[in-house]
């Protein structure tokens, strides 16, 4: 594929590009180094953290918390969309309330979690479940409520029980609408296990993050932050996978031939 | 009663109304167990309307409505209806879409897919069992919705202008399968239309309904085309031209009322 391996390589002579400049300007003496430490710097850094054990107990701690927060906000966004979306008069009652708490900015919500919840993994997962809930949410209830009605019509036509229209029809409609969404809830699942870090904790990127903030260390600010995006992209290209085997259906992802 | 079997559909004096809005004012439709009836009507004459009456889907106001001798109460478990627009399912596979209504009625998915590639076949749609249906064609998906109906094995078949999004040749081949279908195993089938070429090349009987609203039946013609036909070479016969001028006399002023409550 030609094509894909122009933009490959466009993309990595950007990358390269702005990391030689970076680093020459550093070396010329044209960018502080205390505020903007070079590439190398941060290489180093995150090669020395690489051989340490606390670094990975780091990494697998964010894991866990985006992992389950990712998992528990997505289970219970679901349920919910099912149900408002299949229940006309309890979306009436609940909307209001849910548009209230999408409303509360969420990272005033960590301190308190810390306090209900401790400075241990419970409080980051509670954060990143309040973030992701409202994206499953939200795309549930509206892929429930978007199922084509000439489909709907057809299944009762030939006899489908409620339980079969929820798993033959309503669910891989919503399906689709959640999918689309898992980008989403993923980065929101990370940005909530590390706020939450960031805000209290023993352990965790936020935590290291944090730390090397209170010193005034920005090689290890700006470490962290290669390693958290790095820790993303690999996320990302999982829910990738995920959504093209299940949408092998759509047409934007079959090339007929 | 006397020794003729009971009709598959048997209504009479069957008035629908929504609210104050008269859709149908009188109609009888009779159609007989192995009958193919077609029927014909201008726009907004309530079509349709009469098909969601005999699913059990609409209750009439006044009149009886009659399956197979029994009046009708709640859905009627004997009919298969087949849409305008075909619902199937996108993310199912054109075989998982045919087997459908079987894995409703709670048979196992590997038995309904066993049927449903015969049924598949039988509509000509061999060796597209595992496409999606955006991977087929308009016809082909109107096949699919096809086998999709007739695999329930309905006793009373009933079609709402399956074919009119099609194009010409696509609805010919559609004519000829059908038929083809329908002559191997006769079932009682109701099928609307607003096509008098297509009422009069597939059907029995044709009958036709006055412009709405309060429409009712205003004809009733028997086909007399021999069967098995041929859709193709059916439509230049002298025979086609006399009934086809018979149905136009009565359809053609319906059509020119119903323009003139339109404009």
């Amino acid at each position: 594929m030609p094509r894909r391996l122009k933009i490959l390589l466009t993309q990595l002579a950007i990358v390269l590009g702005v990391i030689c400049l970076w680093e020459a300007g550093v070396r010329a003496g044209l960018i502080d180094s205390f505020f903007f430490p070079a590439p190398s710097a941060l290489a180093a850094r995150i090669a020395e953290w690489a051989s340490s054990q606390d670094f990975w107990t780091d990494v697998a701690t964010t894991l866990a918390e985006t992992v389950l927060s990712f998992i528990a906000g997505i289970g219970i966004g679901t349920v919910l969309g099912i149900w408002l979306g299949l229940s006309p008069f309890a979306a009436d009652v609940v909307q209001p309330f849910i548009k209230m708490f999408n409303a509360i900015p969420r990272i005033l919500l960590g301190p308190i979690f810390v306090i209900w919840f401790g400075l241990g993994l419970t409080s980051k997962v509670a954060l990143g479940v309040t973030l992701v809930l409202f994206v499953a949410f939200f795309n549930t209830f509206q892929g429930i409520r978007e199922v084509n009605p000439v489909v709907l019509a057809n299944a009762r036509l030939l006899r489908a029980s409620r339980a079969s229209l929820l798993r033959h029809v309503y669910l891989p409609s919503a399906t689709t609408w959640i999918l689309s969404s898992l980008r989403v809830s993923v980065g929101m699942a990370v940005m909530g296990a590390v706020v939450a870090e960031y805000l209290g904790s023993s352990a965790g990127l936020g935590h290291l993050i944090a730390q090397a903030e209170g010193v005034l260390d920005a090689t290890g600010v700006f470490a962290g932050i290669v390693v958290l995006s790095a820790f993303v992209v690999a996320l990302d290209a999982i829910v990738d996978r995920i959504e093209k085997r299940l949408l092998v259906w759509r047409p934007a992802h079959v090339h007929e031939a | 009663m006397d020794e003729r079997p009971p009709l598959a559909v048997d209504l009479s004096n069957v008035m629908i109304r929504f609210g104050d809005f008269v859709a149908v004012r009188s109609m009888d439709l009779a159609v007989g167990e192995t009958e193919f009836v077609a029927v014909v009507g201008p726009t907004g004459c309530g079509k349709s309307t009469i098909l969601n009456t005999v699913t059990g889907l609409l209750r009439p106001s006044a009149g009886d409505v009659r399956i197979f001798g029994k009046a009708l109460a709640g859905l009627n478990e004997q009919s298969g209806y087949m849409l305008q627009q075909d619902g199937l399912l996108p993310w199912k596979t054109a075989e998982d879409n045919v087997g459908l209504g079987l894995v409703f009625q709670g048979k196992p998915i590997t038995d309904a897919r066993e049927k449903a590639r015969v049924w598949l076949a039988k509509v000509g749609l061999k060796g597209f069992e595992k496409r999606y249906p955006h991977q087929l064609s308009g016809g082909q998906r109107k096949r699919v919705a096809m086998a999709q109906t007739l695999i329930m094995e309905p006793r009373i078949v009933l079609m709402d202008e399956p074919f009119s999004a099609l194009d010409v040749h696509t609805r010919r081949l559609m004519h000829r399968i059908l038929l083809e279908l329908w002559q191997a195993d006769r079932r009682s089938l109701i099928f609307i239309t607003h096509d008098l070429d297509e009422a009069i090349t597939l059907a029995d009987r044709v009958v036709v309904m006055s412009a709405g609203p309060g429409s009712r039946m205003v004809g009733d013609v028997r086909i007399s085309l021999p069967r098995p036909r041929d859709v193709s070479a059916l439509q230049t016969t002298d025979e086609f031209m006399a009934l086809y001028r018979e149905i136009w006399s009565l359809l053609g002023a319906e059509v020119e009322k119903s323009y003139a409550t339109q404009a």
